[in-house]
């Protein structure tokens, strides 16, 4: 044998191994880096494998305060894609299918892939591609599915309502947008989150929990059953169903009152700050903002010029005109300006000022409070306001009796949102010394702002400011907040509405404000509110209009002793508060206290339902 | 027989022999975790992937037992004729072979598909061991390196005419045979050099310093060096002044240029070629004061060098193939579409990586058994390992194939006769290239060529190729006790 050992050999075998031992060193470090210090594979293979399904709870139903469904669920098939897994299909088939032209699936394409949009976007995750498909459409569809990859269709719920009534209270669902998801993280594209009313002030309540079930995915798309057999689903958790404190044959015989005029009525269950109806005229079918059409009809509402998606009960700002006079006659009470017996002098308007401005109508002079409030006499207030504010022996400037003034209509419930648990509304307005001083530079009195004395001039409250005090005066001395959700399944409500906010007025000047709105109702201006054998209490009110005729209000409440009900009724442009509000007021008692009708009744209802009241730039 | 025959079973290398049966069984189970699905798995079944593999691993022990039992001369007296038969067998796949996804490497023969490139490297082993063992065979020769050239070339040659690049790629590990039996060690750094010029000018041609190409740059910085190396390497006992100055004035122009870049922009490509042009000039002054005419050589190789880099591009455009361009632009990262090319590449990396430290667990694995790897059971079978053994798996099987590479050139250093040291190194260099080029391509880290990781990916034909491959080299080395154990005698 030769000796097959040469002189390079030996190093040789060296630089070989070294290169083998080199390469693996390579490898592992590569492997390190890939499994272990970047972390990006790891949520990729995850997106790759999981098909996260979401499964959506069922929204919370709705009832009446007698248990009367209002609202309730029905199916709705939502079109998704996986931007991933589309594959090159018949687009115009598609578009057939679901009834789209090609253009509105191109744009609706470029709309799910843009970030500023739908700021969740990723190819791997189910997009929402067309909500709310009709069951024909559905069925369609799912037969033709199988040609559409990448699409799917999610089974989702969409409200149903039982009656075509109480729109604003109710409120409606809709679709998240981009803020609602920067907000909160629950919601993804294409989740519907309530948009307005109860729907809305109770969402967290009403939407439930969502449940998310873990699939397999194979790399064609293809699920391959449970990750881990479902141990990391999780269940939806269907809403919690509400029961209003709204009577839904209340609501709809006050909204066919409402028929064709613009206004609103509120009624409170003084003894609990209960909600009984609350009409916004006006108003419409709330099925009309469920499905497909909901964008439409949104549009065509959005674009009525009598603005029926606005809630006048608590968005509209109204001046309270004589249904403030009440309040007024309690802080002359409290604050000392006057007795049940003081007499003030009228001649037929506010003597102190030239031409007697404010104007009255005919009634005796002088009169007492209790007169004062039947007749609704303009004067007496003025005067109040006077001897209260002016008068240097009670506060040493104008500046803090009107502060006195403004805190006490504060208690009332005015010039704050009351905190009733509805979105949208309003604080109403209550001017103090500040900005009279701004307005009048420092130098005012009560002759210059003589008009809030009878709830005119800067003062603004909204129809349910103006119920509140007709239930504060019911129940001589407090209210509760008013509110609409009388019970949250398996939950306590907030304290807020269970318990009573005292005024500061004492429960001891009451009887006589009470008093006078009863004798209001006997033998003043809102006889046309009596009723038999209920002894109602009311006050009139016109509100002065600067853009059209004056509105007609009435607040009152009944019985005189333990009330059972409050209400406030505001028909815009119909002049006094006797030709329109008390009558319908007087309808809406009626029915609530289940009285028989007369024929007179009968008639009276039927003209107030036909009757169009509307200003003259609509008809 | 004059020898003393000692039982085989006492002689041959057990140690190799374990890490072949942990080998073989890892594969196995790393087979199961590929193949495996949702709810339903027949181990056994012999339709099924982990079951026919079981079949394959039971006749390779078959195969071994015949192995072991031929008396080692047969292998060195039958090599050319076992290597005529492959050759033959290559050329008739060429003809016969269906299109299987593109490759032309498969015969089919009934229910069985055979892959005759698998059994070309054992039978090129044999031969290439045979003819350079032969009695006063020299690489200096031309004549011989010629010969062994072509025993290299010819089964290279058919494969590539089959399709099947990454099958014969590995051909080339004869070159690391050929380095250890002796042949100069340029040749290594040309081959070595030409792959990374190519790689370097390919990944960088876009970034520019001042206005010059980095890629470009950085070869001809990588040339200049290798120019200073070389000289370093002939000066052997001569004077180490040469390489002093070329260093020093290397470092002197590269310091200036950067000087003056910091006020004004440089040509770098042309500070760097006249640097090379400088030293080529100054080399040429020694060659001819020393009469040394070795010093020419440097500067060829950076004559050579530069006229690779610089026709690269028309290699690349002309040359490959559009697939081939795109493979060769998604492995260095130059084109990103995972939706394309790179969705093997992109989903074996997301498999591997999505494993972590510890891994998934056997039969965990979410990439694999939804089958987001393409290949998985066969090239890409490593994602498996990846994904449900984690870091930690994965390291264990490249320490395994390490130990077992290792194992196998101590093994071959040992061989008492050149046919089985030149046999044991082919081995030793096959199974190298074979793991080189499987986990640089899953890992991302090569362009993918196929080509199945030893042992580990599914078939026959690759499994019964490997094993042979292997024992033959084991019986040879269980001869050599044979023949000097215990006192024994000489041929």
């Amino acid at each position: 044998m030769t000796n097959p050992e040469n002189y390079t050999s030996n190093y040789r075998r060296y630089i070989i191994s070294g290169a083998v031992i080199a390469t693996v060193i390579i490898f592992i470090i590569r492997l390190l880096y890939l499994q272990v210090i970047d972390n990006e594979y790891k949520v990729w293979a995850d997106s790759n494998a999981f098909l996260k399904k979401t499964l959506y709870p069922s929204r919370g139903m709705i009832y009446d305060r007698n248990g009367r469904l209002l609202v309730y669920n029905q199916p709705a098939y939502d079109v998704m894609l996986i931007m991933r897994e589309i594959q090159p299909f018949d687009t115009l088939d598609f578009c057939h299918t679901v009834g789209i032209t090609k253009a509105q699936f191109d744009k609706r394409i470029t709309d799910i892939k843009d970030r500023r949009l739908n700021p969740g976007y990723s190819s791997y995750v189910p997009q929402t591609f067309m909500n709310q498909l009709s069951a024909q459409d559905y069925g369609i569809l799912q037969e033709k599915l199988y040609k559409f990859p990448g699409f799917y269709i999610q089974n989702r719920t969409i409200r149903e309502y039982e009656y075509p009534h109480a729109a604003h209270v109710l409120g409606n669902v809709g679709e998240v947008n981009k803020k609602d998801i920067e907000l909160d993280n629950y919601y993804v594209q294409g989740d519907y989150s309530g948009r307005s009313g109860i729907e809305r002030s109770y969402e967290n309540a009403l939407r439930g929990e969502k449940g998310v079930e873990i699939l397999l995915r194979d790399a064609h798309g293809r699920t391959q059953g449970k990750y881990e057999n479902g141990r990391h689903d999780v269940d939806p958790v269907s809403g919690k169903n509400l029961t209003l404190s709204i009577d839904i044959d209340l609501q709809t015989y006050g909204e066919q009152l409402m028929q064709n005029k613009i206004g609103a009525i509120v009624m409170i269950e003084p003894a609990t700050g209960e909600i009984l109806c609350m009409v916004s005229a006006p108003s419409f079918d709330p099925g009309m903002l469920v499905g497909r059409q909901r964008g439409k009809n949104h549009t065509l509402l959005e674009n009525d010029p009598l603005n029926p998606l606005f809630d006048r009960t608590l968005m509209g700002a109204y001046p309270p005109g004589s249904t403030f006079k009440p309040a007024m006659g309690l802080i002359y009470l409290q604050e000392g300006v006057i007795t049940p017996d003081t007499y003030y002098s009228c001649a037929h308007g506010y003597p102190v000022l030239p031409g007697n401005k404010p104007g009255c109508h005919g009634h005796a002079s002088p009169l007492s409070l209790v007169s004062a409030l039947s007749t609704s006499c303009n004067s007496y207030f003025c005067w109040g306001l006077r001897d209260m504010i002016d008068s240097r022996r009670r506060y040493a400037s104008v500046q803090e009796g009107l502060d006195v003034w403004k805190d006490h209509l504060v208690s009332m419930g005015y010039g704050y949102r009351l905190g009733v648990d509805l979105p949208g509304e309003k604080a109403g307005y209550i001017p103090n010394s500040k900005i009279y001083d701004k307005m009048y530079n420092g130098r005012w009195s009560s002759s210059t702002i003589i008009s809030v004395a009878i709830g005119q001039g800067e003062i603004l409250a909204t129809p349910l400011q103006i119920c509140n005090l007709s239930a504060e005066i019911a129940n001589r001395g407090y209210f509760y907040t008013p509110h609409i959700v009388n019970n949250i399944q398996d939950h306590v409500l907030d304290t807020l509405y269970t318990q009573k906010r005292y005024t500061s007025i004492d429960k001891s000047y009451y009887e006589s404000i009470a008093e006078g709105m009863r004798s209001a109702v006997v033998g003043g201006t809102c006889r046309r509110a009596a009723l038999p054998d209920i002894a109602v209490c009311g006050k009139t009110g016109t509100s002065e209009n600067p853009h059209g005729k004056d509105h007609s209000v009435f607040m009152g409440f009944a019985p005189y002793d333990n009330p059972k009900v409050a209400i406030a009724v505001l028909v815009e442009n119909a002049g006094f508060g006797a030709t329109y509000a008390v009558p319908i007021a007087k309808l809406m008692m009626q029915k609530y206290f289940s009285i028989e009708m007369t024929p007179a009744d009968k008639y009276m209802e039927e003209t107030f339902m036909n009757t169009v009241i509307l200003p003259r730039n609509v008809l | 027989m004059s020898y003393r025959k000692v039982n085989i079973w006492k002689t041959i290398d057990w140690i190799t022999v374990l890490f072949y049966l942990i080998m073989v069984a890892a594969g196995w189970f790393s087979i199961c975790g590929a193949s495996y699905e949702y709810g339903h798995m027949n181990w056994f079944d012999p339709s099924g992937r982990p079951g026919s593999q079981l079949i394959w691993i039971a006749l390779s022990f078959v195969l071994i037992f015949f192995i072991l039992m031929l008396d080692s001369n047969f292998y060195g007296v039958f090599a050319h004729l076992i290597y005529a038969v492959i050759i033959l067998l290559l050329i008739v796949t060429i003809f016969l072979a269906p299109d299987i996804k593109g490759s032309h490497s498969w015969l089919v023969l009934g229910p069985l598909r055979l892959q005759p490139a698998e059994f070309a490297k054992f039978a090129t082993a044999l031969a290439v061991a045979k003819i350079m063992s032969t009695y006063g065979f020299k690489l200096a020769k031309v004549k011989n390196i010629l010969l062994v050239l072509f025993l290299i070339f010819l089964p290279l040659a058919c494969i590539l005419l089959q399709s099947e690049m990454g099958s014969a790629l590995v051909f080339l590990a004869f070159f690391l045979v050929l380095y250890r039996e002796g042949m100069t060690g340029y040749v290594l750094l040309t081959g070595i050099c030409a792959v990374a010029f190519f790689v370097i000018s390919m990944m960088y041609s876009e970034v520019l310093i001042g206005t010059s190409p980095l890629g470009e740059l950085l070869v001809l910085s990588i040339v200049q060096v290798l120019m200073i190396f070389l000289a370093r390497v002939l000066q052997q006992e001569r004077s180490a002044l040469p390489v002093k100055i070329l260093s020093g004035t290397t470092l002197a122009v590269g310091l200036t240029a950067y000087v003056v870049s910091l006020s004004t922009s440089v040509d770098w490509i042309r500070v760097a070629i006249g640097l090379i042009g400088v030293s080529s000039v100054y080399l040429i002054y020694l060659a001819i004061k020393h009469w040394f005419w070795q010093y020419l050589l440097i500067i060829l190789f950076a004559i050579v060098s530069i006229g690779f880099l610089y026709s690269v591009d028309y290699v690349f455009n002309e040359l490959l193939e559009p697939h081939q361009q795109l493979r060769i632009q998604v492995a260095l990262g130059l084109k990103d579409d995972p939706g394309g090319a790179g969705y093997n590449v992109n989903q074996s990396k997301i498999a591997i990586g999505s494993g972590g430290l510890m891994g998934k667990g056997f039969l965990n694995g979410t990439q694999t058994k939804l089958k987001y790897v393409p290949e998985q059971d066969t090239d890409f079978i490593f994602c498996t390992v990846g994904e449900e053994e984690g870091f930690v798996g994965a390291s264990a099987v490249l320490f395994l194939f390490t130990f077992f590479i290792i194992r196998l050139i101590s093994l071959a250093e040992k061989q008492k006769t050149a046919f089985a040291r030149i046999y044991g190194y082919s081995v030793a260099s096959i199974f190298f290239f074979h793991l080189a080029i499987n986990i640089g391509m899953v890992t991302g880290l090569t362009p993918v060529i196929g080509i199945p990781l030893p042992f580990f990916s599914y078939g026959g034909s690759s499994l019964w190729g490997f094993t042979i491959l292997l024992f033959i080299f084991l019986r040879l080395d269980a001869s050599r006790k044979e023949r000097f154990g215990g006192g024994g005698l000489e041929v």
